[in-house]
């Protein structure tokens, strides 16, 4: 019975048994099959990036002749330039994001005040907005900000603030807090423990699990911004390194190498935050979708 | 302590002092009456930094673009209110038209490609085993690549001489050479399988969690009854991950309308208009052809059609729940 049972771990009925040689080599060969579609392009990268002159048409994980000549024409190039802005940009945009989250989200969650389901539905609305539907409108506010008519073009801070602030992570934020029990509040409260001082020693300490869910999935929306630091810049040298990579292929003096180490760089952190918090990440892919 | 506790006293004395002249001392009923209704500022102050910047970088521009749609833009001129004359224009113009066609095209494509093909990735990954764990983190990667990132490399391998990379490997079974992105034929499949490529593996991972919550007593029932796997997967699996794909479908049916990133650094929406797509024309008619008027109305049709599927979506699932 209890072989039975476990035949149906998996929909397919994956044999799970020791001796099963037939159901694990068709499994290993279509997994092996999986990872080099899906790793193997950008393995490629990596290869590609030490080369010393990667050729188009002779690709491979193996690089032919190891060099570091594509990163040091790359930082003539000014490399090292976009990849400080794109960091620039990550850093402040996720650190302004988080505090905004927990913040919205404490005032959501651990509050109740009149205006509060039309603060939900508000929220809400700007998760139904598609950033690309406000792109041409949002230059122009970029260009001239409301009241304070202060210009944020060609800076980094115009790519900053518009990204501070997103209805995904206010939302994950705010379920979660919903999660911790009030006692814990109203035990704190006893004591005399004031609005500040609930938030920052009760209430944050306990939010550490969905404070990395929405860190990870802040990084990657913001990494993955193009349209919006293409419509901030003013001229090239505000470009984020992902944005700057198609006016180095553009660029006929530039070879494939370059683009290619470029590219490398523009990978290389998100792979690093994705594989430091990747437990965050799948459990946020699943319960963001079904809530939103 | 002390200090802990007058830092506590100061912010109670404020709150009471503004929550609308609460003069009542007893202590529990304060405490409850701060709960409910309480120093209603407070929860404001929580709510400011994200109100502020929605407002600024989200709903002023929302709003603007719908005034900007209703004019013609001309910088240092003046505007010109023409009505819905910008619409007009738009829907009768002939690359928008070509663009509109060429997006539903590719959001269907990405949609229905990017979910069989994450269906059979949870299919052969689902188990529990830390090698399965392995392989679906390694599979997953391409999800978390920027886009950017992944148009350069797949504008690599679709180098067009028969030397190239794909090409190469399709003439092993006797295929090929294809000129992929670089023919007005192919260029749109190529995006296509580009975005299947990205998109599959997050598909994978809700379509597992969806695997994960199905009763496995349910397929003990079909195994006794006799069902063969692809009875049983069509039977019971398909079934029961419903709900998951309807999340599914409209997600990437939202993503693949709003497309843009893909599009523009894989081909910019060439050769010859083949790959335009609505946002790219969007685009190139802000910023190349400075009519910010058009591109304006352009946003807003695109923000009606996404709204329309969502809530549309939203009230098909309340229905079929209330059934």
């Amino acid at each position: 019975m209890s072989v039975n049972s476990s035949r149906f771990d998996s929909a397919i009925g994956w044999s799970t048994r020791p001796d099963a040689w037939v159901s694990k080599g068709i499994r290993f060969v279509f997994s092996a099959v999986a990872v080099i579609l899906f790793c193997g392009p950008l393995l490629v990268i990596f290869s590609g990036a030490f080369d010393h002159n990667p050729d188009p048409t002779k690709l491979s994980v193996v690089p032919d002749s190891p060099s570091l000549i594509n990163f040091q024409v790359a930082a003539e190039n000014r490399i090292w330039h976009y990849l400080t802005n794109s960091l620039v940009i990550a850093g402040g945009a996720l650190l302004l994001q988080l505090s905004v989250s927990v913040f919205a989200a404490y005032a959501l969650a651990r509050k109740k005040f009149r205006g509060q389901a039309i603060a939900l539905l508000v929220i809400l609305a700007t998760m139904m907005l598609p950033e690309e539907v406000i792109a041409i409108p949002l230059s122009l506010v970029i260009g001239d900000l409301p009241l304070v008519h202060v210009s944020l073009k060609g800076t980094l801070l115009g790519v900053i603030l518009p990204l501070g602030a997103w209805g995904f992570s206010i939302f994950v934020m705010t379920e979660f807090m919903r999660e911790i029990p009030a006692e814990l509040e109203e035990a704190a409260k006893v004591d005399g423990a004031g609005e500040l001082r609930l938030f920052a020693q009760i209430i944050l300490p306990l939010c550490k699990p969905a404070l990395g869910v929405i860190a990870v999935f802040g990084f990657n929306m913001i990494w993955e911004q193009y349209l919006l630091p293409l419509i901030v810049a003013a001229d090239p040298s505000d470009y984020t390194l992902t944005v700057a990579l198609l006016a180095l292929r553009s660029d006929d003096q530039v070879g494939t190498g370059i683009v290619l180490a470029g590219a490398l760089l523009a990978l290389v952190p998100s792979l690093v935050v994705y594989l430091s918090l990747q437990k965050s990440f799948l459990r946020g892919i699943t319960t963001g979708a079904i809530k939103g | 302590m002390t200090a802990v506790q007058s830092f506590g006293d100061t912010r109670d004395v404020g709150s009471t002092a503004s929550g609308g002249g609460a003069v009542d001392t007893h202590p529990v009923r304060r405490r409850r009456r701060r709960r409910l209704t309480g120093a209603t500022f407070i929860p404001w102050l929580f709510l400011l930094p994200a109100a502020l910047i929605f407002l600024v970088f989200k709903f002023i521009p929302m709003a603007e673009g719908i005034r900007l749609s209703l004019f013609e833009v001309r910088p240092f001129l003046g505007d010109v209110f023409v009505g819905f004359r910008n619409y007009a224009t738009i829907l009768q113009d002939e690359k928008f038209l070509t663009a509109s066609w060429h997006t539903l095209v590719l959001a269907g494509g990405q949609t229905v490609g990017a979910m069989v093909i994450g269906f059979f990735l949870a299919l052969l990954l689902e188990g529990h085993t830390k090698s399965l764990w392995f392989v679906r983190s390694a599979v997953f990667l391409p999800v978390v690549a920027a886009t950017a990132v992944i148009g350069e490399i797949w504008r690599l391998f679709f180098y067009p001489a028969p030397e190239g990379f794909l090409n190469e490997l399709i003439s092993w079974v006797g295929l090929g050479p294809w000129e992929y992105i670089h023919s007005t034929d192919t260029s749109l499949v190529s995006v296509m399988f580009v975005g299947i490529w990205k998109h599959a593996p997050y598909d994978m991972v809700l379509i597992l969690a969806g695997l994960a919550g199905i009763d496995r007593q349910q397929y003990e029932a079909a195994a006794i009854d006799g069902a063969s796997t692809p009875q049983r997967i069509w039977n019971v699996t398909l079934p029961a991950l419903r709900p998951v794909i309807t999340i599914l479908l409209t997600l990437a049916a939202i993503r693949g309308l709003r497309v843009f990133t893909e599009v523009y650094v894989l081909t910019g929406g060439g050769p010859a208009g083949s790959t335009d797509v609505w946002m790219t024309r969007v685009y190139t008619t802000a910023f190349e052809q400075s009519e910010a008027g058009l591109a304006s109305a352009g946003s807003v049709l695109l923000f009606l059609v996404t709204l329309v599927l969502t809530v549309s979506v939203q009230w098909y699932r309340r229905w079929k729940e209330a059934r």
